[in-house]
């Protein structure tokens, strides 16, 4: 090869069409480099990505906790207040107080619940049991949907009950089946045959309850403890206009002042989110925790990346000295920094959604809701990029100030 | 092929020195020389005696504490970071000691990698670049990581990958310091022929006499000045 004819076909001339990076050869040869820099040590990486993986999984577990603590008040309906005794929920209301209250202005229906409390073969079957009033409380909970004829079915046999699709499925009951439940609050055995299963309305809709009739507790109680009849735990209340929910509150509060049970009356939400505030503690640790995870895998990979760019910095020096510029070598760095925290990022949220459900079928009934939310994913998402970016920027910052005779002095 | 007669490294009154602790070292006291285009100069000397430093320096890839040090009539010494770091893109080619590829790349991304600064084609880009490696023998070795080729190979990579941009001055550290007699006398005839054939520049700095024949003029530094003697 005559190196004469190559100097002059191509080269002069050359040096005065230099020009920064830029552009659409960049991008190719930029991603090129980050993707093989990032295979580079293969072991190295695939362990800080196990890791990323293990740490968005466990936020994103821990933040669906969270939500499901949250998620009786989520799904609460705003034309819906809840009365209850002004003391202490464990106090009870008469039952004549439901014809006063359905008479104030505004209110359209009025049901009440009682909680029963009664054990499913073991303390561990947790689940919630609620004596109701028939005929009128699953006119105000239209997102629990009952075939019409399985709930004719309930409302005439007084010792039926009407169970949530995931109770049913967790303890694999169906219809006609009996279920037998030990008295705690109300002593005794007491049996029930299921009459009806509910399915949800919407995602967020608790299936993991099980209702009976009001009017078989009472009765029974009137038999064996006749001063514990005609009580009940709480009313619901259905009105017209939810912008009314506090001055309704406040009269039905005031109908009752000074009353032998004075009233609390609350919209459903306050209701649902006062029992979170009894856990709030609980609630606060795992969020704590959640983002103490975080933290400590943005430690393992800011180590991760310093490492690795204290091994380059011969080869930051020699792509400076060849002209490159300090914004190149730190947009490979944050780049490598990122594509790791997304390769963790996208297997633990894939993950996230397997391992729930696996964790929702082993809690059975302790969370009613238990789904991992849009809102879940998107934080994980923002954790891993936060860590690839937080994790890349003093070796970043390292590797564009590096001095080009200090850089390729460390080869060698 | 330029001018032989006009200097195009114009080196007045440079000195340098760094920081040791607290102590100021002196490297450089006040060189001053020439170097003609079309040259090939040998830097020798011995440890210490800031020949290194001397070519960092004209290279751009260091700055002198005071003097003046012009290439191609242009003063690097007062040119910002980003300047100089253009200005190294278009007017220099180094060849490294350990060759400095990146071992990421293959023979040929390394020596595309000095044209990703330059407004040429994707087609445009891998013409030079396969002509260049034709011209230092590796047409075969193209797809080829650093570490699956020798010394001598991957040296000529890095020769190909310091004139791909046509640059004003080459400046070889060491070129032949890590590499066998054999593949060193390969080396050195690619210098020459960079030198005779296409007229580039060529500062080169060595402790090995053998390499340094193949310069036109040795120039040797003792204790950071300019041994006159020789």
């Amino acid at each position: 090869m005559e190196w004469r004819i190559f100097y002059l076909a191509f080269l002069p001339g050359f040096s005065s069409i230099i020009r920064r990076v830029s552009g659409e050869f960049a991008k190719m040869h930029f991603l090129k480099l980050i993707l093989r820099n990032t295979l580079r040590h293969k072991l190295r990486t695939g362990l800080t990505v196990l890791g990323l993986m293990v740490a968005i999984l466990a936020f994103g577990l821990l933040r669906t906790v969270v939500d499901a603590w949250y998620a009786g008040a989520e799904g609460a309906s705003s034309a819906r207040l809840v009365t209850r005794n002004a003391i202490s929920l464990v106090f009870p209301l008469p039952i004549n107080y439901q014809e006063r209250i359905r008479r104030i202005q505004g209110v359209t229906a009025i049901s009440h619940a009682s909680w029963f409390g009664g054990v499913y073969v073991t303390p561990k079957n947790f689940f919630p049991q609620f004596a109701v009033d028939a005929k009128t409380y699953f006119n105000l909970y239209p997102e629990y949907l009952i075939p019409p004829a399985e709930l004719k079915a309930f409302l005439t046999d007084r010792k039926g009950c009407v169970i949530g699709r995931k109770l049913a499925s967790t303890y694999g009951f169906k219809i006609g089946d009996t279920i037998p439940l030990r008295g705690t609050i109300y002593p005794g055995s007491w049996s029930f045959t299921v009459r009806a299963i509910y399915d949800g309305a919407e995602a967020g809709t608790d299936t993991s309850q099980f209702f009976f009739h009001w009017d078989y507790l009472n009765e029974t109680m009137k038999k064996a403890v006749a001063r514990r009849t005609d009580w009940i735990g709480v009313y619901v209340i259905e009105i017209s206009d939810p912008d009314r929910a506090a001055e309704i509150s406040t009269e039905v509060d005031a109908m009752f002042r000074n009353s032998l049970a004075e009233t609390l009356t609350e919209t459903e939400k306050a209701f649902q989110l006062g029992f979170v505030s009894m856990t709030e503690a609980i609630v606060v640790a795992i969020r704590i925790v959640s983002f103490l995870v975080i933290f400590i895998i943005l430690a393992v990979m800011a180590n991760t990346m310093a490492m690795t760019a204290r091994e380059r910095i011969a080869e930051y020096a020699t792509l400076k000295a060849l002209g490159f510029g300090p914004r190149f070598l730190a947009g490979l760095i944050y780049g490598e920094s990122l594509a790791i925290a997304l390769a963790g990022a996208m297997t633990g949220i894939l993950l996230t959604f397997p391992v729930a459900d696996r964790f929702s079928e082993q809690v059975g009934t302790l969370f009613p809701v238990f789904g991992v939310s849009l809102e879940t994913v998107y934080m994980q998402a923002a954790a891993a990029i936060a860590v690839g970016l937080a994790a890349a920027i003093l070796p970043a910052y390292r590797a564009a100030r590096v001095s080009i005779v200090e850089g390729l002095r460390s080869i060698g | 092929m330029e001018n032989l007669s006009e200097p195009i490294v114009q080196i007045r009154q440079l000195t340098k020195s760094y920081h040791r602790g607290e102590q100021l070292v002196p490297v450089l006291t006040n060189i001053s020389f020439d170097i003609f285009s079309g040259e090939f100069i040998a830097l020798m000397g011995p440890s210490g005696s800031g020949k290194s430093t001397l070519l960092n320096l004209i290279a751009g890839i260091d700055k002198p504490d005071s003097g003046s040090l012009k290439v191609s009539g242009i003063d690097i010494a007062t040119l910002s970071e980003a300047d100089l770091a253009d200005w190294r893109a278009a007017n220099v080619g180094f060849i490294f000691q350990f060759y400095n590829l990146m071992p990421v790349l293959t023979a040929f991304e390394n020596v595309e990698l000095p044209l990703l600064l330059t407004r040429l084609s994707r087609n445009q880009r891998r013409e030079r670049v396969e002509l260049a490696l034709s011209m230092v023998g590796l047409t075969d070795r193209m797809e080829h990581y650093p570490s699956e080729l020798s010394g001598g190979q991957q040296q000529r990579v890095a020769i190909a990958r310091a004139f791909i941009t046509d640059p004003v001055i080459l400046v070889a550290d060491e070129p032949t310091g890590d590499l066998d007699r054999a593949s060193a006398n390969d080396i050195l005839a690619m210098l020459e022929r960079l030198n005779s054939e296409m007229g580039k520049t060529i500062i080169m700095v060595t402790h090995d006499p053998h390499a340094a024949k193949s310069a036109h003029s040795i120039r040797h530094l003792e204790k950071g000045e300019l041994d006159v003697t020789n």
